[in-house]
């Protein structure tokens, strides 16, 4: 590294351990800004140095990249990695990192802008030669019926501010439409701080599948392959897995080179995901977002690819190419991460924050466990309820399935409510071992 | 280790009888903090890496390792903030306090600065200053101790 010697790490839970981790692999120091509420917390044990930011409540903490940059500045450190979440897709913090000669790790302000705005994102696509949805932005009520009459029903209203899942509502007929637009548009305002809503077509058998990109500051980019990321709960990903299962080759390179495209045509730097929607039906796929930053699922990638995906955001951070053709990509087995929630799936899936009397992740040879938990840790109730990941990796997609149930199996948790079940009963579903599935499955398997 | 009601009260009962005002006993899966008279029972400050796992009270030792600020009647005011702590208005000035100064609850005690932005630190006791603890322009963290003052 030439420029980064001190990185400050913006995040919390599993996340910024990662960081701390690939940070010390690079002989890097790291100083983790954590809330009070995770002051003891692993990422905070392991860094370096670690400055409680704020209270407990994210809005006065890990939300806040006035306090982020001012503890990066006045601890000495020259980058600030912001992880997922949170900050991670803010110009703002981008920017002001920049002004306090900070090295921000992700894309420029302006490309984190364009990702945030999703419906010129979604223009910024179709210019560079990859398919969209029909769709449109909608600014009054008799715009939006005339455009829907166009896409036809069900059709999605979704928040140009939103993303990640965030800010959409399906609408099944005009009744529908004229009931969600104003609610679409008002919410959209208060959460997002950006009213304008779009419409797109909407498409019921669907598989989410997203390709990650690398791009360095020299212009060079690549693919890293793609991850289908069909299991799904309220737009919330679930379980996903590397390759993406019985895609056929013209659309995986159809999707990897558009991805690729895209990247280039938008000036895009550092790594990022770019999503695209395959509608089952037809075999057609359309763009969908471009996220700018490390994705929770990072690791089927890394088993799939043998990279370092977070050591890669730093060393591009740091002004390196890539030193990475696209032949040099190799890809290898199969991979599938599952997202072990405290949550009480009988109940509405409602989060279960509380300590954990008792914690024990299987110790198996294909098995990786990202977390930041241990047994006497406490899951507090400001946060997500991510407690781990758990990324198998096998030479096929079966073995991979098995290694995942044994882990789940053997896994035991004690304090709080956990999907443990579900992710077995997911895992060991005809329909997800066809890997047939689609986003709306879940949903409906679950009732 | 389970803990009965019985027991609780027999602990209750020996530091009662005791000279100790406080006890904290930290053993694996086992942690326990009792404090004597009326006074709240504050954290310790849970600094993270500074805070090495503590030994088991001396038993009967009256003498207490390190004084316990609060406990000589002296209040802390932490920050309510992260952020760099200034204790002039600006550079040349007279500090806001010095150690002695007196102070009222709405006194203005130090300016703690986030990206230009200079919060104005209020007292929020009465007392009089006895001890500054961060240098200036240092940064400091939220609820990081700033002032002890003692109480009047």
């Amino acid at each position: 590294m030439k420029r980064i010697k001190r990185v400050f790490v913006a995040n919390r839970g599993e996340i910024a351990l990662r960081i701390v981790t690939a940070c010390q692999k690079l002989g890097l120091e790291t100083v983790v800004g954590a809330s009070e509420a995770d002051r003891d917390g692993l990422a905070a044990r392991r860094a370096d140095r670690a400055v409680t930011i704020g209270p407990a409540p994210a809005s006065q903490s890990y939300l806040r990249d006035d306090l982020v940059v001012q503890a990066a500045v006045g601890t000495g450190c020259d980058a600030i990695h912001p992880g997922y979440g949170f900050l991670s897709e803010s110009p703002k913090l981008a920017s002001r990192a920049r002004e306090q000669g900070l090295i921000f790790v992700g894309p420029p302000p302006t490309v984190i802008e364009l990702s945030g705005d999703k419906l010129h994102a979604r223009e910024e696509a179709a210019r560079a030669g990859v398919p969209v949805l029909p769709g449109r932005e909608v600014a009054s009520e008799s715009e939006a019926k005339k455009t829907a009459r166009e896409i036809g029903y069900p059709l999605l209203v979704k928040a140009a501010g939103g993303g990640g899942g965030r800010g959409i509502k399906l609408a099944r007929d005009p009744d529908e439409l004229e009931h969600l637009l104003g609610l679409a548009r008002s919410e959209a305002g208060a959460a997002f701080g950006d009213d304008r809503v779009y419409l797109e077509r909407f498409i019921p058998a669907a598989r989410h599948v997203e390709v990650q990109i690398a791009a360095d500051e020299q212009g060079a980019v690549v693919h890293l392959g793609e991850r289908d990321c069909s299991v799904q709960r309220r737009y919330q990903k679930v379980i996903e897995e590397a390759p993406a299962p019985s895609l056929d080759p013209a659309t995986r390179n159809a999707l990897t080179a558009q991805a690729v495209a895209f990247a280039r045509a938008i000036g895009y730097q550092n790594l990022g995901t770019v999503e695209f929607v395959l509608d089952v039906d037809t075999g057609e796929h359309y763009f969908l977002e471009i996220n700018c930053r490390i994705q929770v699922e990072h690791p089927v990638t890394e088993a799939v690819t043998g990279l370092d995906l977070v050591a890669m955001q730093l060393h591009i951070a740091d002004g390196e190419p890539l030193g990475l053709a696209q032949h040099d990509v190799r890809f290898d087995g199969h991979a599938i991460e599952c997202r072990l929630n405290a949550e009480d799936v009988a109940h509405g899936f409602m989060p279960s924050p509380g300590t954990l009397s008792f914690f024990s992740v299987p110790d198996l040879r294909q098995l990786r466990v990202d977390t930041a938990l241990c047994a006497g840790a406490t899951i507090p109730p400001y946060y997500d309820s991510l407690m781990a990941k758990l990324i198998a990796h096998a030479e096929g997609r079966d073995a991979a399935i098995d290694v995942a149930l044994e882990a789940l199996e053997d896994l035991d948790v004690e304090g709080v409510e956990t999907n443990r079940m579900l992710l077995i009963s997911v895992l060991g579903h005809d329909d997800f071992r066809r890997g047939a599935v689609t986003t709306d499955w879940l949903e409906r398997a679950i009732v | 280790m389970p803990l009965t009601d019985e027991d609780v009260r027999e602990i209750l009962r020996i530091i009662d009888e005791s000279d100790l005002s406080e006890l904290r006993i930290d053993t694996d899966g086992f942690s326990l903090h009792v404090v004597k008279g009326d006074r709240p029972a504050t954290e310790s400050p849970s600094a993270g890496k500074r805070s090495a796992p503590s030994e088991p009270a001396p038993q009967g030792e009256a003498e207490q390792p390190s004084p316990d600020p609060e406990a000589s009647g002296l209040t802390t005011i932490e920050a309510p903030m992260l952020g760099t702590f200034y204790r002039a208005q600006e550079p040349g000035k007279p500090p806001f306090v010095e150690v002695g100064s007196r102070v009222e609850p709405d006194t203005i005690v130090c300016i703690i600065e986030v990206m230009k932005m200079m919060n104005s630190v209020p007292a929020g006791v009465s007392g009089t200053v006895a001890e500054v603890l961060p240098d200036n322009a240092e940064l400091v963290e939220y609820g990081q101790p700033l002032f002890r003052v003692k109480s009047s």
